[in-house]
């Protein structure tokens, strides 16, 4: 394990972004987000949740795919080149590095997204513990740990000093490049950092939603799940906008459109929203034509049918954002007690 | 203090389902922490034990009632003051049935704003204590306190004063201070920045935009059945686009086709998930209507003709966009 | 790498009308070739950049080793735009999407009954002429196919001088109402099926409008055959084709990829969101 103090971050992150294009969490006009660090980028390494997660350095929001030229009757496709500068993510919590794996699960079966899979193999992760879990974090309910982020690199923050772990062989590598900065951990750091980590599983512990229960939750009686009475209770107020979506950490659902630049069309990806009504629209008419249709559809997903197919892993981290952020507070958690019952209390 | 409210707005709740008056009642129902409620129907009286209302009923219930107005049987509606006005709006446009609504109005003391508390250092809330003066967050690292006027939300900032313009009967347990507060401060700075400066600061602020359609979902006036912008023959997605102008033009569009029917309820600042001061848009026309056409509160009643509906011979010529200085 | 969002250019090579809102498209690789291999059933992605993509059955047999042809519906944006093209015209295709009807498993061997409405013609029409390129390996073959007017009938000129002389092949056409010059069946196909004793013991493959989907499921049952025996295939909106975007996500299903064929059986066994 290694050590630099909080005060050199600055010249670490510098470091780190030669050679690296650095996302570090910023606060950018009040509201923390990945970006690239560089000049005027302010670091915030003490908000937990980005309003964008992690994934939307590997998933961005809107992406290029493909180009194309029209002249007469004629069609040309330029293919775009994948990305493939080397990156370092900085900073991603629990939840988020969690997040990866779930993502990879999509995006690298068969047959393969290039996109992402390209992004995964030239980012490094840098993980940081969650020094004070809020309570909208439930995690734990996922068996995520937020004191043993998984990253390539695992980071802590404790007293004066930041605590470096590398994982990876990839964490080996970046470590190497900064190693200079770096000072040694000696056993009493070991045993401090091992302290620390300990305050945050009691603290996790003691989050309110922490023993929140998804046992009826998976992939079994799923058409049980899907006819439950409570949908329509549950999606009553719900306004049908994206907030959920697009903050969510696993949500993956995304839309191609062309867009018509005057000199040729570049079909793009973006993030996309089973909440919206358009989601599933035909010409001749939408299988989901309700709110609480596509309202269900967002639960079922996570809770049940993303299980079914992948081991019975929930497309759910419990970051705790959609609570954070829907506009009415409808979230995964009152649904998944709702349904499921509140064996908890 | 509140406590009194909600069981007075539960027993004539119980009251007028039990007379058949209504069938149903539309308030707000407890969350997990306190400060997440969210707004629900209610029909018996073991579902009406879980109504609340309190600092953080802040959600305008008045759009639910487009489509609740149209079902069988009436609906009781608590509505608070600013939420009546959204009422009328929607009462003047023809998208809320008037006979399908008993509206209770009740009494408002301030919504409070959970990100303001937040940051302000109260992490990990899971309790909320509010005295009418203070409001106490219990966190999971101990309690933090609070005057109630530093965490209001934006929108009660700008209160516009706490009558009712729109109510079947009222729910007045605490005298009401009734005086609209001063709204447009925050757009005389914008006014008094340059073009530039402008241009920059809205370019900072809707470069944030995630395209979530949370701003218009929410909105009272945005009552379209069909928004434009999810009319895939428009060619202006609901979606990001790559190209940053379109992403802009969004909100100023939205702005564009609320103006004049905007009551300033607030509600798109407040669910902006990245906090978009948008209610700086909405405000920018209000007081440029008023300055043009004279004062003008939409939603103040069911009757006034909008001025941008009302042609009158004194109205405004074309030049004075160039006299406020728009062609710089 | 194989990276299946990228298309590649195809030339509509062939333009046929084949009723007032269905035509037939001839296309090509840019190198004149067949684009790619398919499976009957399978689809691929159809677009006109700039306009739109979609999600196309692809109607010719894989035994058909020139190139590939869709019957396209105009009922929007894309499909009008792919109606009013000339000959000539590129356009971009990819694929193969999909699982495609068990031809060399569960259906070898078996007597089939295609039974189509409108232009759920188009994904069983490749079904039918690769069994008729490949005889030897099914039995007796039925096809029942209905449409508004006889107007709409695609592929008529096929179906009544190739399919209607073809050894062991029964055709049953039927359309909704009576009309001048048409002397065959008039009903609707779910009536029509139960009118023609058909075997119990045949594989259905099923193919139409989702109403005529239901009542003619209802009605094969009625007859006594069972969900295990009919196959027939969804129609969602599209836009990877490969199970990542989760549009056509149904239950645990993706259209895309875990379908569009399906067995009656299965869908029972999927929320009825389609």
């Amino acid at each position: 394990m290694f050590k630099i103090k909080k005060t050199k971050l600055n010249e670490l992150f510098a470091a780190i972004s030669d050679g690296n294009v650095l996302y570090v969490p910023c606060n950018i006009k009040g509201d923390t987000d990945y970006a690239v660090w560089g000049e005027g980028a302010e670091a915030d390494l003490e908000t937990l949740k980005t309003v964008k997660s992690a994934k939307s350095v590997f998933f961005p929001q809107c992406e290029d795919i493909v180009s194309f030229t029209r002249e007469g009757k004629n069609v040309t496709v330029n293919s775009m080149q994948r990305e493939s500068e080397d990156f370092v993510v900085f900073g991603v919590r629990a939840c988020d590095a969690k997040s990866f794996e779930i993502l990879d699960r999509v995006f690298l079966s068969d047959p393969v997204d290039t996109f992402y899979k390209t992004k995964r193999e030239h980012g490094t992760i840098v993980a940081l513990c969650c020094t004070r879990p809020e309570e909208t974090c439930f995690c734990k309910a996922f068996g995520i740990d937020a004191s043993a982020p998984a990253g390539d690199v695992t980071t802590c923050f404790n007293g004066e000093y930041l605590y470096w772990q590398p994982v990876t062989e990839k964490g080996l590598n970046l470590t190497k490049t900064l190693q200079n900065l770096f000072e040694s951990a000696d056993e009493n750091d070991e045993l401090a950092v091992a302290d620390e980590q300990k305050n945050i599983r009691e603290i996790s512990e003691k989050l309110p939603l922490s023993s929140l229960d998804l046992s009826y939750w998976g992939k079994d009686d799923l058409l049980e799940k899907f006819n439950s009475p409570k949908w329509g209770e549950l999606s009553e107020a719900c306004l049908g906008c994206g907030a959920c979506t697009f903050v969510c950490p696993t949500c993956q659902c995304y839309d191609v459109r062309d867009f018509d630049k005057g000199n040729g069309i570049q079909r793009y990806r973006c993030w996309d929203s089973c909440m919206y009504k358009d989601f599933t629209m035909m010409a001749h008419g939408t299988p989901r034509p309700t709110q609480m249709q596509r309202f269900r559809q967002r639960f079922m997903h996570k809770l049940v049918y993303f299980p079914s197919n992948n081991d019975g892993v929930f497309s759910c981290v419990g970051c705790g954002r959609c609570l954070e952020k829907c506009p009415i507070h409808m979230n995964i958690v009152k649904v998944a007690k709702a349904i499921g019952g509140e064996k908890d209390e | 203090m509140m406590q009194q409210v909600v069981d007075i707005m539960r027993k004539r709740a119980l009251q007028l389902l039990g007379s058949g008056t209504v069938n149903r009642v539309i308030g707000w129902k407890n969350g997990e922490f306190g400060y997440d409620q969210t707004p629900a129907v209610f029909k018996t009286e073991d579902e009406l034990s879980a109504l609340v209302y309190d600092s953080f009923s802040s959600p305008n219930l008045s759009k639910y009632l487009i489509e609740e107005s149209k079902k069988e049987g009436k609906i009781l509606a608590f509505l608070k003051p600013c939420d009546t006005y959204s009422f009328n709006q929607l009462i003047k446009e023809h998208r809320i049935n008037r006979d399908g609504v008993y509206i209770v109005g009740i009494e408002c003391c301030g919504m409070v704003d959970i990100n303001k508390l937040k940051a302000l250092g109260a992490v990990g809330v899971n309790g909320i204590a509010d005295d009418g003066e203070t409001i106490t967050a219990h966190t999971l690292y101990g309690d933090k306190t609070f005057k109630k006027e530093e965490v209001l939300l934006e929108k009660c900032l700008a209160c516009k004063g706490k009558k009712h313009v729109a109510f079947d009967e009222l729910i007045i347990v605490n005298a009401q201070d009734d005086e609209a507060k001063p709204r447009f401060d925050g757009v005389k700075e914008i006014e008094a920045m340059t073009p530039d400066e402008r241009f920059a600061f809205w370019r900072s602020q809707l470069s944030k935009c995630i395209r979530c359609n949370a701003c218009r979902n929410v909105c009272p006036a945005c009552s379209c059945l069909q928004c434009v912008f999810d009319n895939p023959k428009s060619g202006v997605a609901s979606k990001a686009t790559p190209d940053t102008f379109e992403e802009q033009m969004y909100h100023v569009i939205r702005a564009f086709h609320v103006a004049g029917r905007c009551t300033d309820c607030g509600e798109c600042s407040r669910v902006c998930p990245q906090n978009i001061p948008l209610h700086l848009l909405n405000r920018k026309f209000i007081k440029d209507m008023n300055e043009f056409y004279g004062e003008y509160q939409a939603g103040a009643d069911t009757e006034t003709r909008p001025p941008l509906v009302n042609y009158t011979a004194g109205d405004v010529e074309p030049t004075v966009i160039s006299d406020k200085g728009g062609d710089n | 790498m194989n990276d299946m969002l990228i298309p590649s250019v195809g030339v509509v090579t062939e333009i046929r009308k084949d009723t007032p809102d269905v035509k037939t498209f001839r296309v090509v690789g840019i190198d004149g070739k067949k684009p790619f291999e398919h499976i009957p059933g399978q689809c691929a992605m159809i677009s006109v950049p700039g306009v739109s993509e979609g999600m196309f059955s692809i109607t010719s047999s894989p035994t058909q080793s020139e190139y590939m042809e869709f019957s396209i519906k105009k009922c929007g944006c894309l499909t009008e735009w792919l109606h009013s093209m000339e000959v000539g015209q590129q356009v971009t295709v990819r694929g193969p999407f999909g699982n495609g009807f068990p031809v060399d498993t569960e259906l070898k061997g078996k007597n089939l009954i295609f039974i189509a409405g409108g232009i759920g013609l188009a994904p069983l029409h490749s079904v039918i002429n690769y069994v008729r390129a490949n005889r030897e390996n099914y039995g007796k073959v039925t096809v029942v196919y209905g449409s508004r007017s006889k107007d709409d009938l695609v592929d008529i000129n096929e179906i009544q001088n190739e399919w209607m002389n073809e050894k062991d092949f029964e055709v049953h056409l039927t359309i909704d109402r009576p009309q001048e010059g048409w002397d065959g069946h008039v009903g609707f196909v779910p009536n029509f099926v139960k009118e023609l004793g058909l075997n119990t013991q045949d594989t259905v493959l099923l193919c139409g409008p989702p109403i005529m989907i239901k009542f003619t499921l209802a009605g094969l049952i009625e007859l006594g055959f069972e969900k295990t025996q009919v196959y027939t295939t969804m129609e969602l909106r599209m836009k990877c084709g490969i199970g990542k975007c989760g549009r056509c996500n149904i239950g645990d299903k993706y259209v895309c990829k875990d379908g569009p064929v399906f067995r009656c059986d299965q869908l029972d066994e999927m929320p009825s969101e389609y």
